[in-house]
């Protein structure tokens, strides 16, 4: 390796000390309230939702950070029964929650605050020309979905089969947003996410409603772990997500009352 | 070589201390791997159909991935260690970037560029009704992507390490350089070339990011195993470990076999040399 290099190489190192090293203060204010890092698990369909409330609650409680982990809401709970250092978890469905309630990682029951219906989409130019969630069947119609393990993916299988729809997806994507940027991208002719995607990406993608899709709702519930490092922000962030509020935030998304 | 040992003297802690170090902290997660697999399970795994497809489509496409990567990377390894043209130094930069870019990245960038609707896609689906993404055949380009610098990278050292003296006396004695390359340059660089086409190989078996990102995850046609053990992680982590250790076994197994069968060969032949 030549000096230059060798150089450049130990400045870059040095750059990615001084990253890691960044963002780990924390610590307790003098009046006693809590101060620091508050870290919010979610699943990736309240990606809009939750980044705008995080907004109203370090408004609200100075010298707080919300850090949000957006992952499918297996994967979290995996993490968070895996020991992950988090304070709040919220899920997309009851199934992954409980897995955590059940080993007593929650603070307390988790409560349902909102829910989401399945939505068909398809990209801005809709290449296949679908008008309907029945247009899935036609010959030739490439359309991505969750796997069915994931709540999105359940969802759908549940949609197919009440439909009748018989041509099979080309692809069962890990989680929702994966599902909804390969319609963006235009990789797909149409994908089958929440309400709530559509919502968020309708710049994008044009949304077809599928009929029937209120008979089947995912329930979304949030907890504050037992194993919170800021029981009384985690609590807090809870208590902002159930108030007028965060429903307001949460309507505004697309997601129903629970 | 031993007789170097006492002359040198006992090799100082200062660099043991650290070696031993770095062992601890490649073998403890492996090991922990082993010690929470389900053993029992495996047998009931390995004849699972879903698993087999899995195993079936890894082997198969890491395998076509390495026989595009050496059909195009021994020649721009050769280019790059034997032909002096400007603006080498920069396609040399260029063919290490996907070394360095995370596999999402890589995802991301080739649907830009061979997806549906990407750069060149667009012109592929356009002509031939041809789209990558979802398919098997993307698959194959997602490996190939990843792998294709490891290998050029490995070969163009060894071809750099071989004189080029070589290749000039049998220039002297009349060999074109196409003969020069089919007979002396590329025989000379035989070890580098095998130990390029393990390490292709095992990063395209391995490969996940780009390949979940450009061709999707559906069972049978782009579900490999690495996309295979995400899902399972999803909701049955057992399950997932179980499938990583079948991996694990897989390729090992392979590459006890290279180092028998091959590697040995190319060293003696090299040692005959």
């Amino acid at each position: 390796m030549r000096p230059r290099a060798r150089a450049s190489l130990a400045a870059l190192a040095a750059l990615l000390l001084l990253v890691a090293g960044c963002g780990s203060g924390s610590g307790q204010a003098d009046n006693g309230a809590e101060t620091g890092t508050l870290t919010v698990l979610a699943a990736s369909s309240l990606t809009e939702v939750f980044t705008e409330l995080k907004k109203q609650f370090e408004a609200d409680h100075p010298g707080v950070t919300v850090k949000l982990a957006f992952d499918s809401s297996a994967t979290l709970a995996e993490q968070v029964n895996q020991g992950a250092p988090a304070d709040v978890l919220a899920t997309a469905d009851q199934r992954t929650m409980r897995s955590v309630a059940d080993s007593d990682g929650t603070d307390g029951a988790p409560r349902t605050f909102a829910t989401n219906r399945l939505a068909m989409v398809v990209p801005a130019g809709n290449p296949a020309h679908l008008t309907s969630f029945a247009g899935l069947d036609k010959p030739g119609v490439s359309y991505v979905v969750c796997v069915p393990t994931a709540p999105c993916g359940a969802l759908a299988r549940t949609q197919l089969r009440a439909h009748h729809i018989t041509a099979r997806p080309r692809s069962e994507e890990v989680d929702v947003k994966a599902v909804l940027s390969k319609v963006e991208l235009d990789e797909a002719d149409a994908g089958l996410v929440y309400v709530t995607d559509a919502v968020a990406a309708s710049d994008r993608v044009k949304r077809i409603d599928i009929p029937s899709s209120k008979a089947t709702l995912n329930t979304y519930p949030i907890a504050a772990l037992s194993g919170a490092a800021k029981p009384g922000l985690a609590r807090a962030w809870v208590d902002l997500v159930l108030s007028e509020r965060g429903r307001q935030v949460l309507a505004a998304a697309g997601f129903g009352k629970p | 070589m031993t007789a170097r040992g006492p002359a040198l003297g006992r090799p100082p802690a200062l660099l043991l201390v650290p070696a031993a170090l770095a062992v601890a902290f490649l073998a403890l997660p492996l090991v922990a791997l082993l010690a929470r697999t389900p053993w029992p399970d495996l047998p009931a795994q390995l004849t699972d159909p879903a698993i087999l497809d899995a195993l079936r489509l890894s082997l198969v496409t890491s395998l076509a991935a390495v026989v595009v990567v050496v059909a195009v990377g021994i020649p721009l390894a050769w280019l790059l260690a034997r032909v002096d043209f400007p603006g080498r130094a920069l396609l040399r930069a260029l063919v290490i970037v996907p070394l360095v870019l995370p596999p999402v990245v890589a995802g991301v960038a080739l649907l830009s560029g061979l997806g549906r609707s990407g750069l060149v896609g667009r012109l592929l689906d356009d002509a031939f009704g041809i789209s990558l993404p979802f398919t098997t055949a993307g698959v194959v380009v997602a490996h190939s992507f990843v792998a294709l610098p490891f290998f050029v990278l490995s070969v163009e050292g060894a071809l750099r390490a071989t004189s080029q003296e070589y290749d000039v006396v049998a220039a002297t004695l009349g060999a074109s350089r196409w003969t020069v390359f089919r007979r002396v340059t590329l025989p000379l660089a035989g070890p580098g070339v095998l130990a390029g086409l393990v390490l292709a190989w095992a990063r395209a078996l391995g490969e996940f990011g780009a390949t979940i990102t450009f061709a999707g995850n559906y069972p049978g046609t782009t579900r490999t195993m690495p996309n295979a053990i995400y899902t399972a992680l999803q909701v049955d982590p057992d399950a997932a470990v179980v499938l990583s250790v079948i991996l694990l076994l897989v390729s090992v197994a392979v590459i006890a076999l290279l180092r028998e069968r091959w590697f040995d060969q190319a060293v003696q032949g090299a040692e005959r040399r």
